[in-house]
């Protein structure tokens, strides 16, 4: 079936935001997971910018870790509420709206391109504090009650590491590297969380819209779940998202220690750092994992180019495991 | 016996086609894919000159004691790190598995930062020459 996306976006903001019509329709990006397109509406002879974040084809299909794109606007307006820089959500879609599942958001100006953040000359006086806001945001975040958002998947430190140790093992192909990091990282395993957090699962460089003030949204909440929040503070750190700029762990911008005592200034729980570090190591080799993973869907579901480069970004990880723990 | 131009020489000057001509006259996901394209010929060129292979073998072997391919000896090296048999304190180990990751990335992402940065600090190793054209990284923190 032909979709008109003009069409329907412009009935969209005609019955459900109050403006004269919709135009510049555009394709942002082409999710595995999810579609994004930018827009705009026209109101009071002023065209504002729009953001619609939809699954793919208008259909139905969520991933399977995604929390799924109602709790995902919902995660979003709730964030605004506590002081988390987000996008604001203008609307969720109805299926009357015959769009999916998604919502529509305000378009943020900023810069996402990690390079950019970790070595633009622009951005060189903010990066003398973005890892400590990065902490504040981070315990802002983490004030959210894990009880408005019952659907959300509650997993403990052990329980992750044997849900990446079952996929490693799926994929049938030896990393003595990996072996030894689920190793150290099992003998090392923090008890499941007193109090579990609201995290957001996927909060590194990349994932963070940057203005010369700092942090101007979070993106991205489609793997947000309730776990241990040092979960967050690790991933940040992971040495994929250092954009050539090794010496600082935090997003190639900040040094861990910034980061920690910005998350503690701001209220966040007390930084276990042995626990921080626990979750950076275990970062590495999830996302190693996941690279390591698309050789298998690049030889059935998905032959794209990207996906064969990607599945060979699992040795990078090895060499990040290797200085974590075999220095 | 196959005649020249050898494959890696091919490899190198289609690569440089994407890159150079290609890329630039094209926009958007088409180009970043050309891009995508170039890196991934220039990285099957680095394993089809690589040659560490038989090293590694020959050190899984000292390492083991036993003998086979090389896909054998690091399935039964990962089956005795996984039982707890082979640990970091095991003689020899921590060498062999920072010399098989380094010969890894040398032919997948010789400008990885992390590879870089563990070169730099094991000035007892002779570092490769940094090598391709660089260009996007792919997947996250691509």
């Amino acid at each position: 079936m032909a979709e008109d996306l003009p069409q329907l976006l412009d009935s969209l903001v005609r019955r459900r935001l109050g403006g004269g019509g919709a135009g510049g329709v555009a394709r942002v990006s082409a999710g595995a997971t999810q579609e994004i397109w930018r827009f705009h509406m026209l109101k009071d002879d002023a065209e504002i910018p729009l953001i619609l974040r939809r699954a793919p084809g208008g259909g139905f299909r969520v991933s399977p870790t995604a929390v799924g794109l109602e709790v995902e606007a919902q995660l979003i307006v709730a964030a605004a509420t506590v002081g988390v820089p987000v996008p604001p959500v203008r609307c969720v879609l109805e299926p009357e709206d015959g769009l999916g599942h998604g919502f529509v958001m305000g378009f943020v100006e900023g810069e996402t391109l990690g390079g950019r953040i970790a070595r633009g000359e622009s951005l060189a006086e903010t990066r003398k504090f973005l890892a400590r806001q990065c902490g504040e945001v981070l315990a802002r975040l983490h004030t959210l009650d894990p009880a408005d958002f019952p659907t959300l998947r509650r997993t403990t430190p052990a329980e992750q590491l044997a849900q990446y140790e079952e996929i490693y093992r799926a994929g049938a192909w030896p990393r003595p590297v990996f072996e030894l990091a689920f190793r150290w990282l099992a003998e090392r395993c923090p008890p499941p969380p007193e109090h579990p957090r609201l995290v957001h699962g996927d909060f590194r460089n990349g994932n963070l819209m940057i203005g010369p003030e700092g942090v101007r949204a979070v993106l991205d909440w489609e793997i947000a779940h309730v776990a241990d929040p040092m979960e967050d503070l690790g991933w940040i750190c992971v040495g994929s998202w250092r954009f050539g700029v090794d010496a600082l762990p935090v997003g190639g911008f900040g040094l861990r220690e910034d980061l920690w005592a910005g998350y503690e200034a701001a209220g966040g729980p007390p930084v276990r750092r042995e626990h921080a570090l626990w979750w950076e190591t275990f970062g590495s080799l999830r996302w190693g994992v996941m690279c390591a993973g698309m050789a298998a869907a690049f030889r059935t579901v998905d032959p794209n180019i990207e996906r064969a480069v990607i599945a060979r970004r699992a040795s990078e990880t090895e060499i990040d495991l290797m200085r974590l723990i075999a220095a | 016996m196959q005649d020249e131009p050898r494959p890696e020489e091919i490899l190198e000057a289609v690569a440089r086609y994407l890159r150079e001509t290609v890329a630039p006259s094209t926009s958007g996901h088409i180009s970043f894919n050309v891009r995508v394209c170039a890196n991934a010929l220039e990285m099957s060129r680095r394993q089809l000159l690589d040659s560490h292979a038989e090293i590694e073998r020959a050190r899984l072997v000292a390492l083991l004691g036993v003998d086979g391919d090389l896909a054998t000896l690091n399935a039964e090296l990962s089956r005795r790190i996984a039982a707890g048999e082979t640990t970091l304190e095991t003689p020899g180990l921590v060498a062999h598995l920072w010399a098989a990751t380094l010969a890894k990335l040398a032919v997948d992402q010789p400008t990885y930062w992390g590879y870089r940065a563990a070169l730099a600090a094991r000035d007892d190793l002779d570092p490769p020459p940094p090598s391709g054209g660089g260009g996007p990284r792919s997947g996250g923190g691509g």
